[in-house]
């Protein structure tokens, strides 16, 4: 992809024209980008950023790759985000809240959306619709999971385009670098943590500080649901916690409907 | 003299959300001028109706990405007090730690990457890098300073990972806060270069009169919990926030707006300082006197100069805290949680201002109604009323309707606006 001379590690790159836009969200997966003062500026030297709102004035619609956080709730959104997937050679989905709904999702556990919005602004005429992450409207290339971001996976993702190497998710769940990081498994705590089915590439952030996981990657390939539910009740571990672990960020709302339906059976 | 004029500022950058400045003045009368608030919302107070307490600090800390750490902590705050648990004088420093390094990330950030390329005539901090490399560095050391604290402290310096409702997962290691304490005392010289570099901006001189509500100081400088007061003389309990706040809805806004004993009032770093002057460390207060601010000071350009004082204090004051730290035994991280039915409040000061979630359980700890109010929330009715006087101002000044554009966005830049938090 592009012009230039330039070399990283030795390897000619192309120094692409990034802009980063935002949807529903709480714009956190964008700050992490100036938030790792230590390598901001090998990353400004490896991009051109023409679309910041957060960080600069002046945009431009002219871009290779589009960073996209956020999850889509109304309509003007919609609009907005398709406009931004026809200008970008490359749409990527940046954080939990664009790759799944996020946080967000919460609200639809709700049926009942009049009544999320008399909960909040009483009578008043507000839009809003049900939560989507970006693929349900556009199509989206690439994914970066996680509620933050890693700013180190969201570095080595603008390398890879710009060198055009294939970008390789870790298949495998939380638990393998958690043990690979010597940490005290929650398990062995008494407490919940959804590291056996969750997606890793995190380092086992909260395990790492003995949190349990929350599952804001998504799932990891071929996850054992069964397994890991045996394992935590087996803990004491209620289904009601797990449920709220399953579904607070929306990668797993598969298996939280499921559960959640199961659930309302047995305690109608 | 000036008659016609036209600012449409659709997306205003360099602010964190989705906000629109509007000005028309027509034959020398300002016939409109708004500040409009165009974000979504995310409904956070339904999505957290029925869940376990547990989960309020996870789901309201992704309110707002810059100040996770005070969402975060106002959450626990009003869990505690819900369920009468007192936190451990450990946790307390620990967490009035953090927070003093997310104030100072986050005002660092402000100063630097949002406020000051207006005063330096470009449009984002990246023209700096080249043009004045020893700014941004000095800026990039702060605020890494300020996020490794938070990494340490809080275990991640966005969304935190330790901090619980009864007090943290885990402890950081002494011998890392001895190393931070080193680096914290050598931030000293960073300051005084910002406080340098602030006083060869030009602040516009610009007041507007106003209430400012903050937590009122008692002892200390206040940032977590206690009483609330006004500049005008209300003075409340954490727990009678509601009749601080009296939270509005108005149509051009998706967020809601507040008022007191005037159509609006101001939160965040000046009405902090207005409200609690005598608390401040005397380094910091030596940084104010440089620039002429003391209380009462209704320039609300000089929030910014209000925010480079904190980061004086918070500095200083962090020092402080290791002290105490390093000085006492490592007691248990966390105590033991028992819910019961009732209603908490925590009131945090974070960066933009005072910031309160407030939640009602029942007896197996379930959420039966969550509110939070914002402080950009609370600062939009002044923000508009601003915009109306500076708009009407400037304009009989005959001021072009370039710089009147500028100084409008200047102007709501200054209140560092945090407009996806404000809607949540
Ligand atoms: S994924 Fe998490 S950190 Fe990123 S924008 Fe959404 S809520 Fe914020
Ligand atoms: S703490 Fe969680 S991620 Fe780590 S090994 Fe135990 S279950 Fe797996
Ligand atoms: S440990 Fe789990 S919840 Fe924590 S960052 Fe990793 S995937 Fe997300």
């Amino acid at each position: 992809m592009l012009n230039s001379g330039r070399t990283y590690l030795g390897v000619p790159v192309s120094r692409p024209k990034v802009g980063f836009f935002d949807f529903s969200s709480c714009e956190g997966c964008q700050l992490q980008m100036v938030n790792n003062e230590s390598t901001l500026l090998d990353f400004l030297a490896l991009v051109q950023i023409v679309n910041f709102r957060e960080a600069m004035t002046g945009e431009s619609d002219d871009y290779d790759i589009a960073f996209v956080e956020g999850s889509i709730t109304r309509p003007d959104e919609v609009d907005r985000l398709q406009a931004i997937r026809s200008r970008a050679k490359v749409l990527v989905a940046l954080g939990s809240c664009a790759c799944f709904g996020g946080v967000n999702q919460l609200k639809n556990r709700f049926r009942d959306l009049p009544w999320v919005k008399e909960t909040v602004y009483g009578g008043a005429a507000v839009e809003t619709d049900v939560v989507r992450p970006l693929h349900d409207v556009v199509t989206v290339d690439l994914m970066i999971y996680g509620c933050p971001v890693r700013k180190e996976e969201v570095e080595k993702v603008v390398t890879n385009i710009a060198i055009g190497k294939e970008i390789a998710y870790p298949k495998y769940p939380v638990c393998m670098e958690c043990k690979a990081n010597e940490n005290i498994c929650l398990f062995d705590l008494g407490e919940a943590c959804l590291g056996p089915v969750t997606r890793a590439g995190c380092g086992a952030w909260c395990p790492g500080s003995r949190a349990g996981c929350w599952g804001c990657r998504g799932p990891a390939d071929d996850p054992n649901m069964e397994q890991m539910k045996r394992l935590m009740q087996e803990r004491g571990i209620s289904e009601e916690m797990i449920l709220d672990r399953l579904e607070c960020f929306g990668g797993f709302c598969e298996f939280s409907d499921a559960l959640r339906a199961e659930m309302s059976k047995e305690n109608p | 003299m000036k008659v016609n004029c036209n600012v449409n500022v659709h997306h205003l950058s360099r602010v964190e959300g989705h906000g629109a400045i509007g000005i028309t003045i027509r034959d020398g009368k300002v016939e409109r001028a708004s500040w409009e608030v165009i974000e979504t919302p995310r409904f956070f107070e339904a999505i957290l109706s029925g869940k376990r307490w547990e989960n309020a600090p996870v789901i309201t800390g992704r309110i707002c990405g810059i100040c996770s750490i005070g969402h975060t902590l106002a959450s626990i705050r009003a869990v505690e007090n819900a369920f009468a648990i007192t936190p451990t004088e450990q946790t307390g420093n620990l967490r009035l730690l953090l927070k003093h390094m997310e104030t100072l990330q986050s005002h660092v950030l402000h100063l630097y990457f949002l406020a000051a390329p207006d005063f330096l005539g470009a449009g984002s901090v990246f023209p700096l890098i080249e043009s004045a490399p020893d700014v941004v560095a000095r800026a990039a050391r702060m605020k890494l300073l300020a996020n490794d604290v938070c990494d340490c402290v809080g275990g991640r310096r966005l969304h935190p990972t330790r901090t619980v409702v009864g007090g943290f997962t885990m402890l950081p290691e002494k011998k890392e806060l001895s190393r931070f304490r080193e680096r914290l005392i050598a931030a000293s010289a960073d300051l005084t270069q910002t406080a340098e570099l602030f006083t060869t901006f030009k602040i516009p001189d610009f007041a507007r009169e106003t209430e400012f509500v903050s937590l009122k100081g008692e002892g200390a400088y206040p940032f977590i919990g206690g009483r609330l007061i006004s500049s005008d003389g209300v003075e409340k309990e954490e727990h009678e926030y509601r009749g601080m706040t009296n939270e509005f809805l108005v149509s051009q806004s998706t967020s809601k707006w507040a008022r007191l004993s005037r159509e609006s009032y101001a939160v965040g770093a000046l009405a902090r300082l207005n409200n609690n002057f005598a608390h401040l460390h005397p380094a910091a207060a030596e940084v104010a006197s440089l620039f002429h601010l003391k209380p009462v000071c209704h320039n609300p350009y000089m929030n910014n100069i209000a925010q480079l004082v904190e980061c004086v204090h918070v500095v200083k004051d962090a020092v402080r805290i290791i002290d105490s730290l390093l000085d006492a035994q490592w007691e248990e991280p966390k105590q033991e949680i028992t819910p019961r039915a009732g209603r908490g409040v925590g009131a945090v000061e974070v960066p933009r201002g005072i910031l309160y979630h407030c939640y009602e359980f029942d007896d197996s700890g379930h959420v039966v109604k969550a509110d939070c109010v914002i402080p950009t929330g609370q600062n939009h009715a002044n923000i508009q009323l601003d915009l109306e006087y500076l708009a009407s101002r400037y304009a009989s000044e005959g001021m072009t309707d370039r710089d009147i554009s500028l100084l409008a966005q200047m102007l709501v830049r200054s209140y560092d606006p945090c407009i996806s938090c404000s809607v949540h």
